[in-house]
């Protein structure tokens, strides 16, 4: 049946539903949900690392196959440097442009390298806020414990109360820099509530949080005259010879050459993993979201964490084909936006986790209750047009003005029409293990933001991603700008990357790819 | 690898596709219509490193020039957030050497006089609306020039939200005004300089460092497992 038919039910539903109370899931019906819908708990999508530091342990096949990839550099490489600097930072997203800023401010010299543009990431896209406690009636500890829960216990509780307890200082310092959060009309911080949180703690710019933050820290990169090498792949990291990090290569995209950067210490900022389209899954994320870091961190010796567990945004666009795997922020499910199956019944508390709330409609789908397309990709309505009724005409317009364009442009108005989500891959959980100033088991190796592991445990709360790459982006820059002034630069060899290959030989060697993976190879070939 | 059998021109016009007739860069391709432009590059093969970031319409990193059949009219899109149609032409727009003034931030003394120092061209707008006409995000670019120039920097950074930085406003200004630069620039002294200290937030910094909140974490850093999970479910 046409598409636009079935929205009908949705409409026809609304009033009835707006009077419905739907309880959270007690934690024994979560967990036999997440259990069994969650494609975290499908075997088949899994198999064991064969070597390397997290040998024997499961992960997915896309990324287990990337991680036992073989490194583009060969070990007779000319390692003369084109540049030195004390730190090097590798990707200019939020983790990325933090860690160079406050680096360079500490009075480090500074080159930020990244595979596209600066600022091209996944946090220019981060819509939902950033979760900080400042309202009176909450605190830091609040913030943990419910990150916490949301976490499934499997936190390191270091690394989180790290980010807590920062997180005010870092809202104050990116109010210094010109970010306009929302306010409320007493000028103070105006929060919303996150699915999973107990308080009101997100610290919102619209629905442009993201790129508020992005805009106002590509702008101070430039100003503070940061060097950059835009256009350049990290292709593998460099080793001194006893286990530290002492540089990196790179593949320049515009002329396919390599660049050798030696540096005192390296800080990874490299992001996170959508674009493996782990599950066959579509990704709300970015182009360049291909877990570079984690490779070539792992042949480092790196050790990664709950590297088996990623974030299947609950609301991914289903409809039309062009926005496929494209966010419908959770903004719109915490101003009382309800999921209704194609029985027109609300089936999950919108506002639990996003692994529960993503289990439940995968669940709805999987028994015959989704909404199929013409392309064949099926999902539930969410009802958008609820928050216009809710909270007055124009407040999908006021609040959500990015979806509203974003849809807009293909024809549909989501004040007036409910849209079709199905979850989407969002966010790797895991990734390299960090300690409280960010640097890994290997010595001058730091890892920021989504590539590196631990914080989030085994689900992260919607808004503790934008802090987490501000809050361990500075510590990385503060700790790698501390320590160049105190050694010198180490040797600059691929010691490691032959131990790698020695090891990958014993167990069967290499699989049969390059990585990092670089770019995902969409270009269709001749057929 | 499961990336390359992922097969992401799966529009519904592919699998039944309805093939179109487009001009890329001055070259004539047949694609499926309805794929977006940034698919189009990719379903005729090219490799797209320099014009694609985000995917979602927030970087601004596809900006792209277009014409439709019949219309003379040269328009702007991003290259992720539109659908090819038969007879369309594009061309992605290389970056544009466009001046941006360096400064702190935090330093300006008075910073509505000082965006005519950093940005001397802002006020030599001549109201000719090009800026306005290009801008894929819908914005009244011109009317937030002239806002920015008479010290309505409140305005013009509420008007700037959806600003995605793609400069297409730059190449088509008369005045030489790089209107995105400009918008930034005063949406960042805005913030800085003229919205309110928020009160609660420095509290709660104050808080932090005069450890109110220690009792409390020594009791829950001290929890073993069980206790802090029954703990965090009594959290509401």
């Amino acid at each position: 049946m046409d598409i636009h038919a079935l929205q009908q039910i949705v409409h026809s539903t609304r009033d009835a539903r707006r009077k419905q109370t739907i309880p959270k899931f007690s934690p024994a019906v979560r967990d036999q949900l997440i259990h069994k819908y969650h494609p975290d708990y499908r075997p088949s999508a899994y198999r064991p690392i064969r070597f390397g530091p997290n040998s024997n342990e499961k992960t997915v096949v896309e990324l287990a196959t990337l991680l036992e990839g073989d490194s583009l550099i060969q070990n007779d490489v000319d390692l003369t440097p084109d540049y030195t600097t004390d730190v090097l930072v590798i990707g200019g997203g939020g983790a990325g442009c933090a860690a160079a800023l406050h680096a360079q401010g500490a009075g480090a010299k500074v080159i930020l390298a990244t595979k596209l543009r600066l600022g091209d990431s996944n946090s220019v896209m981060a819509q939902g806020g950033m979760q900080i406690s400042v309202a009176p009636e909450d605190s830091p500890v609040t913030h943990f414990l419910d990150t916490l829960k949301g976490g499934h216990m499997h936190n390191d509780h270091d690394l989180l109360k790290t980010m807590v307890d920062d997180g005010p200082a870092i809202a104050k310092w990116l109010i210094d820099l010109g970010v306009l959060f929302d306010r409320q009309a007493d000028g103070n911080l105006h929060v919303k509530k996150g699915g999973g949180s107990s308080k009101p703690r997100l610290l919102t710019c619209s629905d442009y949080t993201g790129l508020e933050i992005m805009r106002v820290l590509k702008d101070e990169v430039l100003n503070q005259k940061v060097q950059l090498l835009e256009f350049c792949a990290a292709v593998e990291l460099l080793s001194d010879g006893n286990g530290q990090c002492s540089g990196a290569i790179f593949k320049d995209l515009d002329n396919h050459r390599y660049v050798v950067v030696a540096a005192k210490s390296v800080i990874l900022a490299t992001g996170g993993i959508g674009r493996l389209h782990i599950q066959g899954f579509p990704t709300s994320n970015h182009y360049g979201a291909t877990g570079d870091g984690l490779c070539l961190a792992y042949r480092m010796g790196a050790k990664l964490a709950h590297i088996d567990t990623f974030q299947y945004h609950p609301s991914g666009a289903v409809f039309p084909e062009q926005l496929v795997g494209q966010l419908v922020t959770e903004g719109i499910r915490s101003e009382g936006g309800h999921l209704v199956n194609a029985k027109g019944e609300r089936f999950v508390n919108e506002l639990d986790t996003r692994d529960v709330v993503s289990s439940s409609i995968i669940r709805e789908c999987e028994e015959g209750r989704g909404i199929r397309t013409m392309s064949g990709r099926v999902g539930v309505w969410l009802d958008t047009p609820l928050l216009d009724a809710e909270h007055g005409p124009g407040t999908v317009e006021k609040h959500f003005p990015a979806m509203l364009m974003q849809f807009d442009r293909f024809g549909i108005d989501i004040s007036k029409d409910p849209v079709l989500i199905y979850p989407t891959l969002h966010y790797q959980n895991g990734g390299v293990k960090i300690d409280t100033n960010s640097e890994t088991n290997v010595k001058n190796l730091f890892v920021a933001g989504e590539a590196s592991g631990g914080l989030h445990g085994r689900n992260r709360l919607m808004g503790n991603s934008l802090l987490d790459l501000m809050v361990f982006g500075k510590r990385s820059g503060l700790t790698a700008a501390g320590r160049a002034g105190s050694m010198k630069q180490g040797k600059l060899t691929v010691q490691h990357l032959q131990r790698f290959r020695a090891d990958a030989k014993k167990h069967g060697n290499l699989s049969n790819v390059i990585s990092p993976m670089v770019l995902p190879a969409y270009t269709r070939k001749e057929s | 690898m499961a990336q390359e059998d992922t097969n992401v021109i799966d529009q519904p016009e592919v699998m039944k596709p309805r093939m179109v007739s487009i001009e890329i860069s001055g070259k004539k391709y047949d694609v499926p219509e309805g794929i977006t432009v940034i698919k189009a590059l990719w379903y005729t093969g090219q490799e797209v490193v320099r014009g694609v970031g985000c995917l979602g319409g927030f970087c601004g990193a596809c900006a792209t020039y277009y014409r439709t059949k019949d219309d003379p009219k040269v328009r702007t899109c991003l290259a992720c957030q539109m659908a090819v149609q038969d007879g369309m032409s594009f061309t992605i727009m290389p970056p544009f050497p466009a001046r941006k003034a360096i400064y702190d931030i935090q330093m300006l003394k008075d910073p509505k006089q000082d965006l005519f120092n950093l940005y001397p061209e802002a006020p030599l707008c001549r109201n000719c609306n090009a800026c306005t006409e290009a801008c894929p995000q819908k914005i009244d670019v011109r009317e937030g020039v002239w806002k920015a120039v008479f010290g309505d920097f409140k305005n013009v950074s509420e008007m700037f939200m959806d600003c995605v930085m793609c400069g297409m406003c730059t190449p088509v200004c008369i005045a030489d005004i790089a209107p995105n630069l400009v918008a930034l620039y005063v949406s960042r002294a805005q913030g800085a300089h003229f919205a309110e200290n928020p009160k609660g937030l420095d509290t709660r910094i104050q808080e932090i460092q005069d450890g109110r909140f220690n009792d409390e974490w020594k009791k829950i850093l001290a929890m073993s497992e069980q206790e802090l999970a029954d703990h965090c479910a009594t959290v509401k």
